[in-house]
């Protein structure tokens, strides 16, 4: 379950810096933000669980779009120190609001994630990164993605698309942190620092930047290989950051990175219609 | 001498701005020897070095072991712990940076990312992950100047602190392999196809970083008594967005950047904001980024097409 909940963040990361090239170290701050605007709804207001994700996703994009206008002027690095530098802030900021429980945490959310609210929302995503991927949408956030200035040239309004890009990338990381919290039932704000938003990076990475079937791959992997991993527990993060740059240095467009599915079909049906013809 | 009530008020005013000013300065030059090390990898070639925290905080350790095992003085453990910081940051660009030179800036950031979390774990393996102390090697006395008061570890650090900065001036204005690496940072092709051996430079520049922080590990060790697996951490964030704040890529401007960022964060915590310290560093860092991403000292950079 976990898995699915950390696909749909990772899809929008996918979304935000593997399709649009947007550099972004402070995911996990979104994450954060959904996760407790979604608990203080269901906790303390009482909300009907749906409503409460939804909310908290709107709230993270909100936050994204905010953040998105002054800073997505930047480009590459600075757009990442600067993102890295918000997620910072947001996790400071939570771990002293009085309403966010502080340092100790907010507990006795009550749960509500299972595993086919998850599944659906995993298969909604999929589905909407999987259209926006092919629309006009998704050729505009290539474009900027290769090369910003001649997107802009081209006449796409590149500030728009990279907000929009943004905005949606933190939805689904505030949809997927609501998840977490009905999950968990207890959030702790250090939980949601840039070691949060760096895992998630490397789900996203590892599977291929800007493939969606790989950010799936990526993030089932990497979710799940602690667990198979436990026997060397003391050891598991050594052998992750090893792990990591061995990664870099030998395949570095990730597991399915490049790898296209729909031409390799195609090649599939011309090589099964040469046969037969 | 028979001073009236508001005049004596006052003297003990400034004495108390004075101090704040020394804590800052001695918190700032920590933060610029770190920062001088981001700065100056910055500049050749564009690289985040998310592990330079870690070298920082392994020089700390370096110390605290030198100190504790082999009862050395404070000359000898400085030296030793940025000796071996300097193999250990040559070591690790040679092995993992190096590779990847080529390769698209985000890998190149990840595998750093990648060599921070093996050196913290590493750390936590060998020691454990709670703070161990640092063993005296430098007493503390307190001085007093008029109504001021600052400990003599103060005055250690900012003393090092200078002669170490001094030094790298020295070294980039007035040495070979110093005009090899501004000109490597001014425009690395160029330099190369005028015959510097670009490796060479990288691993000098990579060296050189290592040190000061290694320094700075050491002097900070002593300084909060306390040395952590992940003290690079919040660290070598802070040294970055001070290096950020003076301009990355440029010398001065990441002292600068240093300094003024600890005054920052001492006169936050004095002005009530002490529970917010660590984000003060990361708010100067986004208004900076917003208001002049350059930096303060920084020129600004032509976006070619």
């Amino acid at each position: 379950m976990l898995v699915g909940i950390y696909i749909i963040a990772a899809l929008g990361l996918n979304l935000i810096t593997g399709v649009c090239g947007q550099l972004t170290f402070g995911h996990a701050a979104f994450l954060s933000i959904g996760a407790y605007t979604a608990a203080i709804l269901t906790r303390d207001f009482h909300m009907p669980f749906l409503a409460s994700l939804i909310l908290g996703g709107l709230m993270a994009a909100l936050f994204g779009v905010l953040l998105g206008i002054p800073v997505l002027k930047l480009t590459g690095d600075y757009l990442g120190i600067a993102t890295l530098g918000f997620g910072e802030i947001v996790r400071v900021a939570f771990t002293n609001m009085k309403i966010t429980g502080g340092a100790i945490g907010l507990a006795a959310i009550p749960r509500a994630s299972n595993l086919i609210n998850v599944t659906v929302f995993v298969i909604l995503a999929v589905v909407a990164m999987v259209l926006l991927e092919n629309s006009r949408f998704g050729r505009a956030l290539r474009a900027i993605r290769e090369d910003e200035i001649a997107a802009g040239a081209m006449g796409i309004n590149t500030m728009w698309y990279k907000i929009q890009a943004f905005g949606i990338g933190c939805f689904l990381a505030g949809i997927s942190g609501g998840f977490y919290a009905h999950l968990l039932q207890y959030l702790n704000p250090n939980d949601f620092g840039f070691l949060k938003s760096f895992e998630i990076l490397n789900f996203v990475v590892l599977g291929g930047l800007g493939s969606i079937p790989g950010t799936i791959v990526g993030t089932t992997v990497l979710t799940l290989a602690p667990e198979f991993l436990r026997f060397v527990q003391e050891y598991r993060m050594m052998i992750y950051g090893l792990l990591l740059v061995l990664m870099m240095i030998f395949r570095p467009n990730g597991l399915l990175g490049g790898v296209n599915f729909r031409r390799l079909l195609r090649r599939r049906k011309q090589k099964a219609a040469a046969i037969s013809g | 001498m028979n001073l009236s009530g508001s005049t004596r008020n006052l003297s003990l005013e400034v004495a108390m701005l004075l101090q704040q000013i020394i804590n800052g300065l001695t918190l700032g030059a920590t933060y610029a020897l770190i920062a001088l090390g981001y700065t100056m990898v910055y500049g050749i070639i564009q690289l985040i070095n998310f592990a330079h925290g870690d070298i920082y905080m392994i020089g700390a350790f370096i110390g605290v072991a030198v100190v504790a095992i082999f009862h050395q003085n404070f000359f000898l453990t400085l030296a030793t712990a940025m000796l071996a910081c300097v193999i250990l940051g040559v070591t690790i660009e040679r092995v993992a940076y190096r590779p990847l030179r080529r390769a698209p800036r985000l890998n190149l950031l990840i595998t750093t990312i990648g060599v921070s979390i093996f050196l913290e774990t590493f750390m936590t393996v060998l020691k454990g992950p709670q703070p161990t102390g640092f063993p005296t090697v430098l007493k503390n006395v307190t001085l007093r100047v008029g109504e001021l008061e600052f400990s003599s570890i103060q005055l250690v650090i900012l003393l090092v602190s200078l002669v170490l900065m001094v030094g790298l001036q020295i070294i980039i204005k007035y040495t070979k392999i110093g005009k090899a690496m501004r000109a490597a940072s001014e425009d690395y092709d160029t330099a190369s196809l005028m015959g510097i051996n670009i490796n060479r430079v990288i691993s000098f520049t990579f060296a050189i970083g290592s040190a000061l922080a290694a320094a700075g590990g050491v002097l900070v060790g002593i300084y909060f008594n306390s040395v952590s697996p992940y003290m690079g951490v919040t660290a070598g964030l802070k040294a970055f967005v001070a290096a950020v704040l003076g301009g990355i890529g440029n010398i001065p401007g990441a002292m600068l950047g240093g300094l003024l960022l600890g005054l920052a964060e001492v006169f936050g915590v004095a002005a009530g904001f002490s529970t917010y310290k660590d984000a003060i560093a990361f708010t100067l860092l986004i208004i900076i980024l917003l208001v002049r991403p350059t930096g303060l000292l920084g020129r600004p950079i032509q976006r070619k097409v």
